[in-house]
């Protein structure tokens, strides 16, 4: 009796797997590129899926897919370039989740002769993989922060930084750019709170309940990305503190651009996922075309996106911002 | 009077999960011409090797109607340990190894200590524990990642040829490990008392079975083989990571379970936890091979686990 339960446990379970498989493949002929993000879940991701799914149509390849469960999840970005190279793919688009620790587990895929490219974040070593694919993140820092400095308008600033997390390169890349575009160092006086958010919209606000018990006079609020800033937003209106603070962000999503648009951040870096991918999937159809491999560093740009420009600092409206997001 | 083979084949708790793996072959096999071939096996026993023994140790616990939600963390922590002992204060490996392997087993046995000396729920010891493992690792490793690791701490990783397909050395440990476990629980005492604390533990004390120091004995060998583990992981990543494990307590706990282990404790087999642990890597392993997106990896096998424990359950049932 007991065998046949699990039987019946088989067959809903592969039922379920038919359904979300399109189109089996085994004996077709078109060439596969896999694309493995940091989760399945986060808008940016999503929004890079679908840029890599068009490509791939449009250049006749089978794109496969697969990501972490959590950022941060080594382990299953091993197991999916692994799964990935014995499918047979001819290149790879990932994500590091974590930036050294995948390094190996590429470098065993490219000795398997499988293009490997970064997008959006860069190996350490970078030339760890075949080409880099990623906005220029000191950039999209530096942009804000010339932005937050016209803004200020020679107003003394009480600076509060939420940041990501330690020991991620994206992060301190758009800190340090925000300072650099602002024009203060590192541990200058004017930056009376920092303080980590993961990213995460609840934990930016935590963080900013804190800065304002710490600095209840800050006036200036740089975020790692707009979930933050919206956290941040929600930490300071509760405080009546909205108006008067200026909230600068990078990323460039949907919902972030909404909130400049509707005042609560006063500019935000945009990036451009969609095109991260269309260029990866491209670069594998190039090399699957006619073996040459893509290589080196390329920049997918990144803009100022604000209602409120600033004399000196170039930017686009929320307009364009609004038809150029993500999530 | 001894029933016939076949039934009692199917009466034991791994046939149905080794039914449900030959099935899944099967499917796989008819969907992907990559499946069935020597090296693809090879990958899903290395790409399973670090779940399924940690998953040893969580059979252990499970068995005695425990559970254990820090042998991801603890398993990391140890990862951390070897790898920055070796790489940044030097120590000769072996030595670095070692005490990976005791930092571990003494998580285990603080983790026994608790639950037997001041009566604490498993859960909640385990709860408590996998935080402060979590931060110890963050804090110990200061967000670091470890490279450049000593060849003893990646040995395992490296492969030797069987027939036409590489096989990795850790994998072979794995196998080896389930059969020691496989032995220990089945066919010596110390087993069978295990399996007499997770059915009754008042009436294996009143037997005479000495519950405490088992139990303490049962956490600190979990520990010590989460050390195991530990050495499998950073052999196989080739790098020391502080943000490792962090799903793995679940995971190993859907490979119990999948093997048909009863979470109630005293009724399982440790060979059904490997059969577990490969339903999942199999799944895992076909169903990207097929271009299925991992997000439906996790629904199918969410699925898969409640119905297994559905299993168990009706199983039950009927047997009153």
């Amino acid at each position: 009796m007991n065998a046949k339960l699990p039987a019946g446990i088989l067959v809903t379970a592969l039922l379920l797997a038919g359904c979300g498989g399109n189109g089996q493949s085994a004996t077709s002929a078109t060439p596969k590129v896999g694309l493995i993000t940091k989760t399945e879940t986060n808008p940016f991701f999503v929004k890079m899926k679908e840029g890599a799914q068009k490509a791939a149509q449009a250049g006749g390849l089978e794109l496969m897919s697969a990501a972490g469960k959590f950022d941060g999840d080594n382990a299953a970005q091993i197991t999916a370039i692994e799964n990935m190279v014995a499918a047979g793919v001819k290149g790879i688009l990932i994500t590091p989740s974590d930036t050294k620790a995948i390094v190996p587990a590429i470098k065993k895929a490219r000795d398997a002769g499988v293009l490997v490219i970064a997008l959006d974040t860069p190996t350490e070593p970078q030339d760890a993989t075949d080409a880099l694919f990623a906005t220029d993140n000191f950039k999209a820092g530096e942009l804000i922060g010339q932005y937050a400095k016209a803004a200020m308008a020679g107003k003394p600033a009480k600076i509060a930084t939420l940041d990501l997390a330690p020991g991620i390169t994206v992060g301190q890349l758009r800190h340090d750019g925000f300072l650099k575009g602002f024009g203060v160092p590192e541990g200058d006086p004017s930056i009376v709170c920092s303080l980590d958010t993961r990213g995460d919209q609840a934990k930016g606000q935590t963080a900013m309940e804190n800065c304002l018990q710490k600095a209840p006079d800050l006036n200036l609020v740089y975020t790692i990305n707009e979930p933050a800033a919206l956290g941040a937003y929600t930490a300071l209106k509760a405080k009546g503190r909205e108006k008067d603070v200026l909230i600068v962000s990078v990323d460039g999503g949907c919902t972030g651009t909404r909130a400049v648009q509707s005042g609560q951040i006063a500019a935000t870096s945009q990036q451009y996922p969609l095109k991260m991918a269309e260029n990866g999937v491209k670069a594998v159809a190039e090399f699957a075309k006619n073996g040459q491999k893509a290589s080196g560093y390329t920049d997918t740009g990144v803009t100022l996106i604000t209602d409120r420009a600033v004399p000196g600092v170039e930017a686009k409206d929320t307009a364009f911002g609004l038809a150029n997001c993500w999530g | 009077m001894e029933a016939p083979l076949p039934r009692r084949l199917i009466s034991t708790p791994v046939a149905g999960p080794l039914a449900a793996l030959v099935l899944a072959c099967l499917f796989f096999g008819l969907n992907s011409a990559q499946f069935f071939t020597g090296p693809n096996f090879s990958l899903i026993i290395q790409q399973v090797m670090v779940v399924g023994t940690l998953a040893i140790g969580q059979t252990l616990i499970i068995l005695t109607a425990g559970i254990d939600l820090a042998c991801g963390a603890i398993m990391a922590f140890g990862g951390i340990v070897m790898t920055k002992l070796a790489v940044d204060s030097g120590l000769p490996p072996l030595l670095a190894l070692a005490a990976g392997l005791a930092v571990c087993a003494a998580f285990g046995l603080v983790n026994g200590l608790l639950v037997t000396r001041i009566s604490l729920p498993p859960f909640i010891v385990t709860l408590g524990m996998l935080n402060v493992v979590f931060a110890l690792t963050h804090i110990y490793s200061n967000e670091q990642t470890v490279t450049e690791l000593p060849a003893l701490l990646t040995f395992l990783g490296q492969t030797f040829q069987l027939g036409q397909t590489n096989v990795t050395y850790g994998s072979l440990l794995t196998i080896l490990l389930f059969l020691l476990f496989a032995y220990l629980l089945g066919s010596t005492a110390w087993g069978r008392h295990v399996y007499a604390l997770g059915n009754s533990p008042e009436v294996a004390r009143l037997t005479g079975i000495r519950t405490r120091r088992l139990t303490v004995g049962v956490y600190t060998l979990a520990g010590l083989v989460y050390g195991i583990a530990a050495l499998l992981l950073v052999s196989r990543t080739g790098v020391g990571d502080p943000q490792a494990g962090q799903t793995d307590n679940l995971d190993s706990i859907t490979a119990v379970v999948l093997g048909g282990t009863s979470l109630f404790g005293g009724r399982g087999l440790v060979l059904g936890t490997l059969v577990g642990a490969l339903i999942v890597g199999v799944f895992r392993n076909g169903l990207q091979l097929m271009g299925v997106p991992s997000i439906y990896q996790t629904l199918i096998t969410g699925i898969l686990v409640i119905l297994a424990v559905a299993v168990d359950q009706l199983s039950r049932r009927r047997m009153r």
